[in-house]
C-alpha cells in the first residue's frame, strides 16, 4: 500500500527583498491596497516537479546537499508548507522529528513541557499519562523532569524532543538531521527505536547527511540536487551516484586550488602556509605532476579502497648519474603519513638525459578521511636538492568509513563463540 | 464563512493545547518571582493605591459627573483602566507573537491562529484576576453592592470578541509589515485617550460638540469602556442597543480578522 504519495510537487519560494516591501508599503496606503504590497519580486524553486511513492514498513532516504530541497519536501509531507503545484497524499497518523524540542518553552518543567509538546505533536491528555514514565526514561531525565527546561543542557533538551516524538507511536516517522546532535550512547538507542519501528512494518521517511546511516536503515533513496530529483534507487546506487557528484564538485575546488598553489610558488611569494614551496637548482626540473586513479583518470578526489598513479614529468639540463627520485604524503595537520624514494629502496641510478617520466603506482591509498598534500622531489644521494616541491599538490579521501586516525590498514575482525555481538548489517548491493 | 466554520472546528479540536499554553503562559510569567500569582492581584492593587494617592489627595478632581469625590474619580478609572489593560496588551503581545514563536510554526503543524488566542485569553485571565480588586474598592468607595454587575459577563464577552479579531488582524499583518507593530503601539495611545477612559461622555466640554460625541459613538472601546463604567460604577443598566451594535460590529471584525489571518496563514511559515 502506497502510504506516501508525492505527485509532481512543485514549490516556489517568494523572496520579499525589505526595501521592495518598504517602499510598496508606503504606496500601498496611496492606493489603499495592502494585500497588492504582499507581492514577492524574486522567486525561488525550492522543488521541481518531485514525484514519489512510499509503500507501507519501507524506509525511503532523501540525500542531497544542503540547500537542496530536502526540509522543504518533509515540511510540504507533514503539512506545514504547501507546495505550489502537484499534490502530497498521505495515509496514517505522521510524527516528524524535524527539530526536537521545537516549542518547548525554557521557564517551565520538562514535564508541563513534556504535555504541551506531546499535544501538540497530535497526543491525547491521557495517552501521555500513560506514555509519560515511558517518555521520561528514554530520555533519561528522571532526575530533571521537574526542573524548568531552560536549565537542561542542549543534549538533554534533544534526548526529551526525540523521546516525545517518538513515544507519539505514528504510523509514518519523519526524521530529518535529528541524530546529528545526539552523543554516544544516545544515538544506538535512537537507532535501536528505530529499528524497531521497521519490525512493526511501520513507514519511515528519513533525510540525512550521514551517509552511512541511510545506506543501514533504507530501502530506497532518493537524491536531490538543486530541488530536482537525480535519481531514487537502493540505497547504494543513489549514495555512490551522489558521492561521485560531490567528488566531481570538489574535483573543481581542487582544480581551482592547485593552481593557485602553483602560481604562488612560481612567483615564489611565500604561500599562506609556510610548508609549500619550492627549492633547488633545477639541473633536473619537475615539470608536471599529475595524479591518476589506475584507470589513468586524472583527479584529486579519492577513496580509500582506490590506487594512484603519481606521473612526474621532469627534464635534465644536462646527462646527470647522481639522482633520487622521491614522494612524500602528508596530512592537513602536517604529519608524514608515508615517504619513499628511489634510495631507501635501492635503486642504483646510473643517469638521466632530457626529458622523461617517472610513475610511482601506489596499489591502494588506505587512508582516512581528509585532506592530504603530497611532496615530490629530486635530489642527490646526500640530499642536495635538484628540484623540491613541497606540499603542492594536494587531494582528498571521501570515503563512508567513520575510523579516525592517520591510516587504514586493511582488517576484518572475529570473535570467538563465547562473545556474542552483531555485525552490522549487510550493505545491499 | 464555510473556511471559518471548519477553522473553528478544528481550533475546537485544539482546546486542550489552548487550555496547556494558557497556563503556560501564566505560569511562565511569574516562575522565579517570589510572590508568584499574588502578583496578579497586587499589580492592580498598587495601581488602584496609586491613583487614590494622586487624584485622592493631589489633583483633586471635582467633576458633578464622580459625585464632586476626588476618590470616586480614582475609581472610576480604574473601572476603565483594568479593561483597556487587557486589550491593549493582548494586541501589542499579538503584533510579536507569531515572530517569536516562529520556530514552532515552521516545524510542527497546528491552527496557527491558536497562538494569539492564547495571547488574547492569558491576558483576559490576568484581567479576571484584577476583578476582584475592583469589586472590593467599588464596595469600599460606593458602600453598596449593586445587582448590575450580574451583566458584567456580557461586556467581558463583547470585548473578548473584539480583541480576538482586531489580534487576529494585527498578528498575520505584522508577519508582512513589521512596521504594524510601531504603529500599534501609537494607535492605542491615541485610541485610550479616543475612549471614555480617564472621562466621561456626560462632560459637558463633550455634550457641547456634536462631532466629539459622533467620534466617540463609532468608537466600539467607548460601548465597552461604557458598560464596564455602568455595570459597575454607576450602577446602571447596560445601554443594551449600543452594546448589541458594538457586539455585532466585533463579531464582523472577528471574520474579517480570521479571513485575512487565513489568507496570509500559508506565507507564515516562510515569513516569520
Amino acid at each position: 500500500m502506497v502510504v506516501i504519495d508525492v505527485d509532481n510537487v512543485t514549490r516556489i519560494y517568494q523572496k520579499y527583498s525589505t526595501r521592495h516591501r518598504f517602499k510598496t508599503f508606503k504606496s500601498s496606503f496611496v492606493k489603499g491596497d495592502l494585500f497588492k504590497a504582499i507581492k514577492p519580486d524574486e522567486l525561488v524553486t525550492a522543488l521541481d516537479k518531485v514525484n514519489f511513492q512510499v509503500h507501507e514498513g519501507t524506509a525511503f532516504g532523501v540525500i542531497g546537499e544542503n540547500g537542496s530541497g530536502k526540509s522543504t519536501l518533509l515540511k510540504i509531507i507533514t503539512g506545514i508548507a504547501k507546495p505550489t503545484s502537484g499534490k502530497v497524499s498521505v495515509q496514517g497518523k505522521v510524527s516528524a522529528l524535524i527539530e526536537l524540542g521545537a516549542g518547548f518553552h525554557p521557564e517551565i518543567s520538562g514535564r508541563e513541557n513534556v504535555f504541551i509538546n506531546g499535544i501538540m505533536l497530535g497526543l491525547s491528555k491521557k495517552e501521555i499519562i500513560k506514555k509519560f514514565d515511558d517518555i521520561v526514561r528514554f530520555a533519561q531525565l528522571e532526575d530533571f523532569i521537574d526542573a524548568p527546561v531552560k536549565t537542561y543542557s542542549s543534549g538533554m533538551y534533544m534526548r526529551l524532543g526525540f523521546s516525545i516524538a517518538i513515544n507519539v507511536n505514528p504510523d509514518i516517522l519523519l526524521i530529518d538531521e535529528v541524530l546529528a546532535v545526539g552523543d554516544a550512547s544516545f544515538v544506538p538507542k535512537c537507532l535501536d527505536r528505530i529499528d524497531d519501528f521497521r519490525r512493526r512494518k511501520k513507514t519511515i521517511l528519513f533525510v540525512s547527511h550521514d551517509l552511512a546511516t541511510v545506506e543501514k536503515i533504507c530501502d530506497r533513496v532518493l537524491w536531490l540536487k538543486e530541488g530536482r530529483m537525480q535519481m531514487i534507487a537502493e540505497p547504494k546506487r543513489a549514495i555512490d551516484a551522489y558521492l561521485q557528484d560531490i567528488a566531481e564538485m570538489q574535483e573543481e575546488d581542487f582544480e581551482y586550488r592547485q593552481k593557485a598553489i602553483e602560481n604562488a610558488v612560481e612567483k615564489e611569494e611565500e604561500g599562506e602556509d609556510r610548508r609549500q614551496g619550492r627549492w633547488g637548482k633545477k639541473e633536473i626540473e619537475i615539470t608536471k605532476v599529475r595524479m591518476k586513479n589506475l584507470e589513468g583518470k586524472e583527479k584529486h578526489v579519492f577513496s580509500p579502497d582506490e590506487g594512484m598513479d603519481i606521473e612526474i614529468d621532469v627534464v635534465a639540463k644536462s646527462r646527470i648519474k647522481d639522482f633520487v627520485f622521491g614522494i612524500g604524503i602528508f596530512n592537513s595537520q602536517g604529519i608524514s603519513c608515508y615517504g619513499t624514494n628511489t634510495n631507501s629502496e635501492e635503486f642504483k641510478p646510473l643517469f638521466i638525459e632530457g626529458k622523461g617520466k617517472i610513475v610511482c603506482r601506489l596499489e591502494k591509498l588506505n587512508l582516512i578521511n581528509g585532506t592530504y598534500y603530497l611532496d615530490v622531489a629530486i635530489h642527490k644521494i646526500d640530499g642536495y636538492p635538484y628540484d623540491y616541491h613541497s606540499n603542492m599538490y594536494t587531494f582528498m579521501i571521501s570515503s563512508l568509513y567513520k575510523d579516525v586516525g592517520v591510516f587504514r590498514p586493511e582488517h576484518s575482525w572475529s570473535f570467538s563463540p563465547a562473545i556474542k555481538i552483531k555485525p552490522a548489517p549487510p550493505k545491499k548491493e | 464563512m464555510f473556511h471559518l466554520f471548519k477553522n473553528l472546528k478544528n481550533v475546537y479540536k485544539y482546546r486542550v493545547l489552548i487550555q496547556n499554553l494558557v497556563s503556560r503562559e501564566l505560569k511562565a510569567r511569574y516562575r522565579g518571582t517570589i510572590l508568584g500569582f499574588l502578583w496578579s492581584f497586587f499589580n492592580p492593587l498598587l495601581l488602584m493605591i496609586v491613583y487614590t494617592i494622586v487624584f485622592g489627595l493631589i489633583i483633586r478632581p471635582r467633576d458633578p459627573a464622580f459625585g464632586g469625590s476626588p476618590l470616586m474619580y480614582a475609581l472610576y478609572l480604574f473601572c476603565g483602566v483594568l479593561p483597556w489593560t487587557w486589550f491593549s496588551s493582548s494586541s501589542l503581545e499579538s503584533a510579536n507573537v507569531l515572530m517569536v514563536q516562529g520556530n514552532l510554526i515552521k516545524k510542527i503543524l497546528f491552527p496557527v491562529e491558536i497562538l494569539p488566542i492564547v495571547v488574547v485569553t492569558s491576558n483576559f485571565v490576568h484581567f479576571v484576576f484584577g476583578l476582584p480588586i475592583l469589586f472590593l474598592f467599588a464596595m469600599i468607595m460606593l458602600k453598596k453592592f449593586t445587582v448590575y454587575i450580574l451583566f458584567l459577563p456580557l461586556v467581558i464577552l463583547v470585548q473578548f470578541v473584539f480583541s480576538l479579531g482586531f489580534a487576529l488582524i494585527v498578528s498575520s499583518l505584522t508577519v508582512h509589515f513589521r512596521d504594524v507593530k510601531d504603529i500599534l503601539a501609537n494607535l492605542l495611545t491615541f485610541w485610550f485617550f479616543a475612549s471614555p477612559i480617564i472621562y466621561t461622555v456626560k462632560f459637558e466640554s463633550i455634550q457641547k460638540h456634536k462631532w466629539l460625541q459622533v467620534m466617540l459613538d463609532i468608537n466600539p472601546m467607548t460601548h465597552i469602556m461604557q458598560g464596564y463604567q455602568n455595570c459597575v460604577f454607576f450602577g446602571e443598566m447596560i445601554r443594551w442597543r449600543r452594546l448589541g451594535v458594538t457586539l455585532l460590529v466585533s463579531l464582523v471584525l472577528f471574520v474579517i480578522g480570521y479571513a485575512i489571518f487565513d489568507k496570509l496563514r500559508d506565507s507564515f511559515p516562510e515569513e516569520v
